[in-house]
């Protein structure tokens, strides 16, 4: 057990922060989830992929250091310290990206990768249907087999930022005559293509961050089939594991929540109580068990193991501590909360609020936090499935 | 940073746990709770054996000269057994201040029986008059007014005290703090003592890991084996959702406890907020692993029959010991508010 960095990582360390210091936007983005702030978004995230911090842990090829998953950590912990807009490219870097790694061809990695990390093709994910949720299995888009490739059809929806993103990915029934986790195959697809049609839905927090797609005979080459025809819930089991395990939350992000919640509860102790001392406390130590569980995880995989089921432990844990946080924030602020981003006297500029409405997707998304204790019991537990 | 133990470690956890699955079955514990002690002592010889008594103990007294982190594996297992007796109290407390802060004729006395088994040793802290442990020990070491003191057992004066987990054999201890029992004061006592808390606090998060996963265990099995409307209740969520809690608090304590004991070893700046974090964490998921594995066994959790009640009043105990959740929270928010 060595629990300090390395040389090499705390020079990794200095090299991150100088830049992000030096680079990272002074003012805050709007958000990343309307129209207006993704394109703003996407600006920062070209200059991120120029100055090759876009995704730290890619081969040098496309655009990454090759920095092993703890300088990743690191990387993630400096990014969100110096407080760094949020990522609008998540959903292709750290959703589809490990997926082409896993399963993609040379030439799908080599077309698709480096456009996706610079922001320069916009990818949302598409695996959510109107009658498929958490039954994610029971899909019902079909793709038809034509020459040279296949045409989609069928009803997407609570899809992130698709109402500005040029392509997204996802499962579709290949085969009518199989059933559930069989028969599907996964499919990239374009989003302005002819047969497309995308409608914006807005989320709890009024953002236009969800989108409905509809898909009427949409053509799409073979060379956009990612894995085998027929072995799509294989492929995409192997990317909603990383969905839902660090990739998507390192535990930097709730770090740099939990320091701004200790400068709130400075700036508005006078009336707090010890109660909500105690809850401030325990938001940072939250943060601190989270990075500790995950040094230890990623410490497992840098030795030949795999995430596993721990990813619905991390999953479950992180949504349910970023829920707690926000809480607290707001019980901090007290009879302000209620002024949002719009309010000119809103409390740091609405953030809490606007987090707080964010944080309770967590334990909805990327698989419900109930779907995440069904497989933490029957697959760490060992208990019988009925 | 690499968060994982080496093979040397491991070795010796799988040599503890193979020793107390061997020795220290329930009905062990079941017998210390009825005052019987002839397992214990068999198990405690055995230990002494491997080792696992004296390894803070330096080479050159016969120990193994390890540290805490060495610890928190074998202290992990030996929770998972509810084995009772002072375990932490004489290896991880008393023999290194014993060491420490003995004079040549108190180590010479007492660190050999010590570490070959013969002597169990508690610890009594500056502001802790009830000992668990004490009806059977042979050697106090206690702190009085920044003094440590070397006492036996037999020269003190026990009361005894009823813990509700009877294998803890709580007394109140008086003595008289004369020269006779002093141990040196050239050695900074304090801060001796002060390590030793630190130890006490990390040894009872260790073993309430341990009480945590037997407890799961238990709970985990009995979920698969009892049938109620034609099928296990463990292939109902409702029980499911209690038990994949329970996990998640264990799983989240874990890393907290072993980073805490890295951190005492290498005297890392915020050792103490790392102790304070696996002492909560830990006795928090004990906590809480307790009542839901007493729910999923219904009502033959409920009753002396059941072995749970063992393991659920051992984590109570060490819970609130050393600093329970509310003192511990209180420490790490001096450090970060």
């Amino acid at each position: 057990m060595d629990l300090d960095f390395s040389v090499s990582e705390n020079a990794f360390r200095q090299e991150c922060r100088a830049w992000l210091e030096a680079n990272a936007p002074r003012e805050r983005l709007p958000s990343g989830d309307t129209r207006e702030g993704f394109a703003l978004h996407l600006e920062w995230e070209r200059a991120l992929f120029d100055a090759g911090w876009a995704a730290v842990s890619w081969p040098k090829q496309y655009g990454g250091r090759e920095a092993t998953l703890i300088e990743w950590l690191i990387f993630e912990e400096e990014y969100y310290r110096v407080g760094a807009p949020s990522r609008v490219t998540q959903n292709g870097i750290f959703l589809l990206a490990p997926t082409l790694f896993e399963f993609g061809t040379d030439e799908q990695k080599e077309r698709i990768l480096r456009p996706m990390a610079r922001g320069d093709v916009t990818w949302g994910q598409a695996w959510s249907e109107p009658n498929a949720g958490s039954d994610l299995a029971s899909l019902k888009s079909t793709a038809r087999r034509v020459d040279g490739g296949w045409r989609l059809s069928g009803q997407k929806t609570w899809s992130t930022r698709a109402a500005f993103c040029d392509m997204a990915y996802g499962l579709f029934r290949s085969d009518p005559d199989q059933a559930r986790h069989r028969g599907l195959t996964y499919f990239m697809f374009p989003l302005h293509a002819e047969g497309v049609t995308v409608r914006g839905v807005d989320r709890l927090d009024g953002d236009e961050g969800f989108a409905e797609i509809f898909l009427e005979d949409v053509f799409v080459p073979d060379t956009d089939v990612i894995g085998q025809v027929h072995q799509g819930w294989k492929v995409a089991m192997a990317t909603t594991s990383s969905e839902r395990g660090l990739s998507l939350r390192s535990p930097g992000r709730f770090m740099a929540i939990a320091t701004r919640l200790i400068d709130l509860y400075h700036r508005y102790r006078d009336r707090s109580d010890p109660v909500l001392r105690d809850q401030v406390v325990q938001a940072w130590m939250d943060a601190q068990a989270y990075r500790w569980f995950t040094f230890q995880t990623v410490t497992r995989m840098r030795e030949g193991g795999s995430i596993g089921p721990d990813s619905s432990m991390n999953k479950v844990f992180w949504s349910e501590m970023d829920v707690r946080t926000h809480e607290t924030a707001l019980a901090l602020i007290g009879q302000a909360l209620e002024l949002d981003e719009g309010s000119p006297s809103a409390v740091d500029g609405g953030d809490w609020m606007k987090g707080f409405q964010f944080a309770l997707a967590g334990p909805i998304y990327a698989g419900t936090n109930e779907i995440q204790r069904n497989i933490i019991a029957e697959r760490v537990l060992g208990l019988p499935r009925k | 940073m690499r968060f994982a133990f080496t093979d040397d470690q491991k070795m010796l956890r799988d040599t503890v746990r193979e020793v107390l699955q061997r020795e220290c079955a329930p009905d062990v514990v079941r017998a210390a709770w009825e005052g019987r002690l002839q397992g214990v002592r068999s198990v405690w010889d055995t230990l002494a054996e491997t080792g696992v008594i004296g390894m803070m103990a330096s080479e050159e007294a016969g120990g193994m000269g390890m540290a805490e982190l060495d610890l928190v594996l074998p202290l992990e297992e030996a929770g998972y057994a509810a084995l009772p007796g002072p375990l932490v109290d004489t290896a991880a407390v008393g023999i290194p201040i014993l060491e420490a802060a003995g004079t040549d004729e108190q180590k010479e006395r007492w660190l050999g029986p010590a570490l070959s088994g013969e002597a169990r040793i508690v610890v009594s802290f500056e502001d802790q008059h009830i000992v668990p442990h004490v009806a059977s020990a042979d050697l106090l070491i206690a702190e009085r007014a920044g003094v440590g003191f070397c006492v036996p057992i037999a020269e003190a004066s026990v009361n005894l005290e009823q813990s509700v987990d009877r294998a803890r054999e709580l007394g109140r201890i008086t003595f008289e703090a004369g020269a006779k029992f002093r141990m040196r004061e050239d050695v900074d006592p304090r801060a001796q003592f002060g390590i030793g808390r630190e130890r006490a606090a990390l040894g009872a998060a260790a073993q309430l890991l341990g009480l945590s996963r037997r407890m799961l265990d238990m709970a985990v099995q009995y979920a698969k084996d009892r049938e109620q409307f034609g099928k296990p209740i463990g292939a109902q969520q409702a029980v499911k959702h209690r038990l994949a809690n329970a996990l998640i608090e264990q799983e989240f304590a874990r890393p907290l406890v072993y980073r805490a004991g890295w951190a005492m070893t290498t005297s890392a700046a915020d050792a103490e907020v790392a102790v304070s974090l696996a002492k909560i964490y830990a006795g928090e998921a004990a906590k809480f692993v307790a009542k839901e594995a007493l729910q999923v066994h219904g009502a033959i959790g409920y009753t002396i029959e059941c072995d749970l009640h063992m393991w659920m009043k051992r984590a109570w105990a060490l819970a609130a010991a050393h600093g329970d959740a509310a003192y511990h929270r209180e420490r790490v928010g001096r450090h970060i508010l």
